[in-house]
C-alpha cells in the first residue's frame, strides 16, 4: 500500500539552556493513503508537536519524514511554505481564521500562496463559493468570523483546507471547543473527505471522536505507547442517535452554550 | 505581476483603512514633512527667481561703476568753497574707455532727484543725463516716440522721455507726445518718447538702492551739463548744501561674460590710482548672481535638512505602529504561514502596508504643497492690508510684495520618492520582524 506520510525515528528537542525537552524521542509511523488516524494521550506527551512536524511548521531535530515520497525533513523555509500550501490541509482547535476578511475571503486565503503565485481567477472564485456550500455555509460567504458560531467557523476552516486539494489534513483538537453535536457535524464532513479518499490525522482528547477514526495511536513521554483498531467506527446515524441526548443534557445543566464556543 | 502589486496594494489598503484614525495620525509626520519640501522649495525658489531677475535687470556682462559721497566733512574740498567735490571724472570715463580693451562701450549717467511738472500736474522723478546706449544696457522698450539719439547729445536738444510711471501722472488725458513740454526746475523739456514699465533692478548699494526706472527723466548728458551743471545747491536745514559732481555712474559692458570678473579688478585697479578718497564703488551684477546663487543653495540646504528631520521623525513615527502591528498580528501571520505563505510573502504584505501608508502620507503632502503659493499670497497679502495697514513700504517688502513662490515640479516626484523611500526604510525591520516569527509560536499567540 502507497504511503502518504512516515516518520522514521523522529526526535524533536527543545533546548531551553539549562535543560533539553525532549518533546519527541523517537516517534516512527507509516500512514497509508486514505488513513483515518487518531492521536491520542495525556497532556504533554507530544501530540502537538509530532502534528506540527507532520505539517511542516517546523524541522524535526532527529529523524526523518517522507511526505508523497519527498523527504521534507531538511527542507528549507522556502519549500517547506509550498509543502504546507499544496500538500497539508490545517483544522485547529481555535479555528484560526482572519477576522477581518468575509467567509469567502479566508476560504480563498491558501489560493494566493500558491508557487509561483497565479492570480486568482473567477474560476477559482466559483470553487470556492461551492467549497462554502457544501461545509453548509452558501448562505454565509458575505458573513464575518464574528457574526458565525464555533461550528460554522470551524466549517470555514475546513474548507479553507480543502480549498488546494492536500494529500492530508491534520486537525489539532478540532472538536475542542463545541459541543457534542457540532461535534459530530464536523466530525461527519471529515468522515466523509475520508471516504473520498484523503487522509487524516487528528489528535484529540475526546474518546468518543477518537472512534470515528480508522485506529488510534496512543502516546506517552514522546513516544508511541500503543496502537488500537477501531473495529467499531462511529458513523454520523449512531453518532447523532447518541449526541442529540448528551447535548439535551448538557443544556438543561447549562454546561456549555450549544454551538458556541470561545477558545 | 502587476496584477499581484495591484493586489497587495489592496490588501495595504483595506487594512489600514481598519483603522483610520491611527493610520491618520501615523501619516501626519510624513505629510507634514513632505509639505515642508514642497513649501520651502517652492518659496526659496520664488525668492530667489526674484532676485534673480533684479539681478539680470542689471545686465550679466555688465560693470557697474558710481560714484559715492563721501562721509559728511571728512573730505572737504577747501578750493571749492564750502561744496562737496566727489565722484567720477569725464577723465575717468575716457580712461576707462581707452585703456581697457574688453569694455565695448561706457556709458556715462549724471542724475539728480528733481519735481517734474506739467500744468497742475507734478512728481518727484529722478533727471536721468545718459547717452542712447542706456536703453540697450537696461533693457528699455519704448512704448511710444522713440529715445535720445546722438544728434540729441551734439546739439544738446531739450528733449526728455519720460518713464512709463511720469508719462502717466503728468499727462491724465493728453497725449504726451502731442507737442508736449514738461518742467524740470527752470527749464522746459518737449517729450520724444515714452518707455514702457520695466521691473525695478536689485540694489546696488552706492547712493541709490534698488533702481526703479518707473520714475525716470531722461535727457541727454550734454543737455544735463549744459541746463544744470556738476555743481547742484540743495536747501538743507542750515543753509545749503552743494555738491561738485560730474558723473554719478559709469556703465561699462564688457564684451564676454567671462571677462567680467576679471576686468572689474583692472577697473578697479585703474580708479583707485585716482581716487584715494575710495569715493566710487563697483558692482558687478555677475557676482551678484553668483551670490544669490550660492545664498539659494545654502538657503535648500537648511530647508532640505530641516524638512528632512520632519521626514526621519515621521518615518520613525511609522516604524513604531508598524512594529505595535505586527505584535497584534501575530495570529494572523502565523495562520498565513501555515496556509502556505513564505517569509518574503509576509515581508511583501507589511512592506506594501507601509509603503502604502507612507506614500498616501506622501500625496496628502503634495496636495498641500500645491496649495503653498495661493495659501502664501493669501497670507500675504491679509499681513499688507490688516496687519501693515497698507502704509509705505520700504524697498525689501517692496521685494516681498512682489515675490511668488513657484512650486517646482520636479519637486513633487522628489518628495513623493522621498516618502515611498521612507516608507520602504523604516518598514524593513518591522517586515522582516514580522517574517521572522515562528509559525508555531505565532498561532499560539493571543
Ligand atoms: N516551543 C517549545 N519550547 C519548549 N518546550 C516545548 C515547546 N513546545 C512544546 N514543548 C514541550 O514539549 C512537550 C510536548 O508538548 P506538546 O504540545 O506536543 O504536548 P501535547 O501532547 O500536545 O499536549 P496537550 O494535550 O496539552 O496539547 C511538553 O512538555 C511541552 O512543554
Ligand atoms: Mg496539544
Amino acid at each position: 500500500m502507497k504511503l502518504a506520510a512516515q516518520v522514521i525515528d523522529l526526535q524533536k528537542h527543545y533546548d531551553l539552556g539549562p535543560v533539553v525537552v525532549k518533546a519527541l524521542r523517537g516517534v516512527s509511523i507509516d500512514f497509508p493513503e486514505g488513513d483515518f488516524v487518531a492521536i491520542m494521550g495525556s497532556s504533554g506527551s507530544g501530540k502537538s508537536t509530532l502534528l506540527n512536524l507532520l505539517g511542516g511548521l517546523d524541522r524535526p531535530t532527529l529523524g526523518k519524514y517522507i511526505l508523497g515520497g519527498l523527504d521534507v525533513s531538511q527542507m528549507s523555509d522556502t519549500q517547506l511554505s509550498n509543502v504546507r500550501n499544496q500538500r497539508i490541509g490545517f483544522i485547529f482547535q481555535s479555528y484560526n481564521l482572519i477576522t477581518q476578511y468575509t467567509v469567502l475571503e479566508n476560504i480563498e486565503l491558501p489560493l494566493h500562496y500558491r508557487p509561483g503565485h497565479p492570480s486568482v481567477s473567477a474560476a477559482d472564485r466559483k470553487r470556492c463559493e461551492e467549497m462554502a456550500i457544501r461545509v453548509g455555509l452558501g448562505q454565509r460567504m458575505d458573513h464575518r468570523p464574528f457574526q458565525l458560531s464555533g461550528g460554522q467557523q470551524q466549517r470555514v476552516a475546513i474548507a479553507r483546507a480543502m480549498m488546494n486539494e492536500p494529500e492530508i489534513i491534520l486537525a489539532d483538537e478540532a472538536t475542542g471547543n463545541l459541543d457534542s453535536v457540532t461535534s459530530t457535524e464536523i466530525m461527519t464532513l471529515l468522515r466523509n473527505l475520508n471516504d473520498e479518499g484523503r487522509t487524516i490525522i487528528m489528535v484529540t482528547h475526546e474518546p468518543d471522536i477518537a472512534m470515528w477514526a480508522k485506529r488510534q495511536i496512543v502516546m506517552r513521554d514522546g513516544v508511541v505507547f500503543k496502537e488500537i483498531k477501531n473495529e467499531v467506527r462511529t458513523t454520523a446515524p449512531t453518532a447523532f442517535a447518541e449526541s442529540s441526548d448528551k447535548a439535551f443534557v448538557e443544556h438543561e445543566l447549562g454546561n456549555k452554550p450549544a454551538g458556541e464556543g470561545k477558545h | 505581476m502587476l496584477m499581484r502589486m495591484i493586489r497587495t496594494v489592496q490588501l495595504g489598503l483595506k487594512s489600514l483603512l481598519l483603522h483610520k484614525l491611527r493610520s491618520g495620525l501615523t501619516m501626519l509626520g510624513i505629510v507634514f514633512g513632505v509639505f515642508s519640501v514642497i513649501a520651502m522649495l517652492a518659496i526659496g525658489e520664488g525668492a530667489s527667481n526674484q532676485a534673480q531677475k533684479q539681478i539680470v535687470a542689471l545686465g550679466a556682462t555688465n560693470i557697474i561703476v558710481r560714484s559715492i559721497k563721501p562721509i559728511e566733512g571728512s573730505t572737504q574740498d577747501a578750493s571749492s568753497g564750502g561744496s562737496t567735490r566727489y565722484g567720477l571724472l569725464r577723465s575717468d570715463l575716457r580712461r576707462l574707455q581707452n585703456t581697457i580693451p574688453e569694455v565695448v562701450s561706457a556709458v556715462p549717467i549724471r542724475e539728480l532727484l528733481r519735481e517734474a511738472r506739467h500744468l497742475k500736474y507734478t512728481m518727484q522723478s529722478r533727471l536721468v543725463g545718459c547717452t542712447p546706449e542706456y536703453q540697450d544696457l537696461n533693457q528699455l522698450k519704448i512704448h511710444k516716440g522713440r529715445f535720445l539719439s546722438d544728434a540729441d547729445r551734439q546739439t544738446r536738444a531739450n528733449v526728455v522721455v519720460l518713464a512709463h510711471e511720469v508719462a502717466k501722472k503728468l499727462f491724465p488725458v493728453e497725449d504726451p507726445l502731442d507737442n508736449q513740454t514738461i518742467q524740470v526746475g527752470d527749464v522746459f523739456y518737449s517729450v520724444i518718447g515714452v518707455t514702457e514699465p520695466r521691473t525695478a533692478s536689485a540694489a546696488i548699494g552706492g547712493s541709490l538702492s534698488a533702481q526703479e526706472f518707473d520714475k525716470d527723466l531722461y535727457i541727454p548728458i550734454e543737455t544735463f551739463r549744459s541746463r544744470i551743471g556738476d555743481i547742484v545747491s540743495t536747501p538743507k536745514q542750515a543753509g545749503m548744501d552743494t555738491e561738485h559732481v560730474e558723473l554719478n555712474q559709469i556703465t561699462l559692458e564688457v564684451r564676454d561674460v567671462k571677462d567680467v570678473i576679471r576686468t572689474a579688478e583692472v577697473v578697479r585697479g585703474t580708479l583707485e590710482k585716482f581716487h584715494p578718497a575710495k569715493d566710487f564703488n563697483v558692482v558687478v551684477p555677475l557676482e551678484l548672481l553668483k551670490q544669490a546663487e550660492q545664498l539659494r543653495q545654502i538657503f535648500n540646504v537648511v530647508l532640505g535638512s530641516i524638512a528632512a528631520i520632519s521626514l526621519v521623525v515621521g518615518g520613525i513615527g511609522i516604524m513604531n505602529i508598524m512594529l505595535a502591528t505586527v505584535t497584534e498580528r501575530t495570529r494572523e501571520i502565523g495562520i498565513r504561514r501555515a496556509l502556505g505563505a513564505r517569509r518574503r510573502d509576509i515581508i511583501e504584505q507589511f512592506l506594501t502596508e507601509t509603503v502604502v501608508l507612507s506614500g498616501s502620507g506622501g500625496v496628502l503632502g503634495i496636495a498641500l504643497g500645491l496649495a503653498t503659493p495661493l495659501a502664501f499670497t493669501l497670507i500675504r497679502d491679509f499681513t499688507l492690508r490688516f496687519v501693515l495697514d497698507g502704509g509705505d513700504l520700504s524697498d525689501t517688502s517692496k521685494m516681498f510684495q512682489e515675490m511668488q513662490p513657484v512650486v517646482a515640479i520636479w519637486s513633487l516626484p522628489l518628495a513623493f520618492g522621498i516618502s515611498v523611500g521612507i516608507g520602504i526604510l523604516f518598514g524593513l525591520y518591522p517586515a522582516q520582524a514580522a517574517a521572522k516569527l515562528d509559525p508555531i509560536e505565532a498561532l499560539r499567540h493571543e
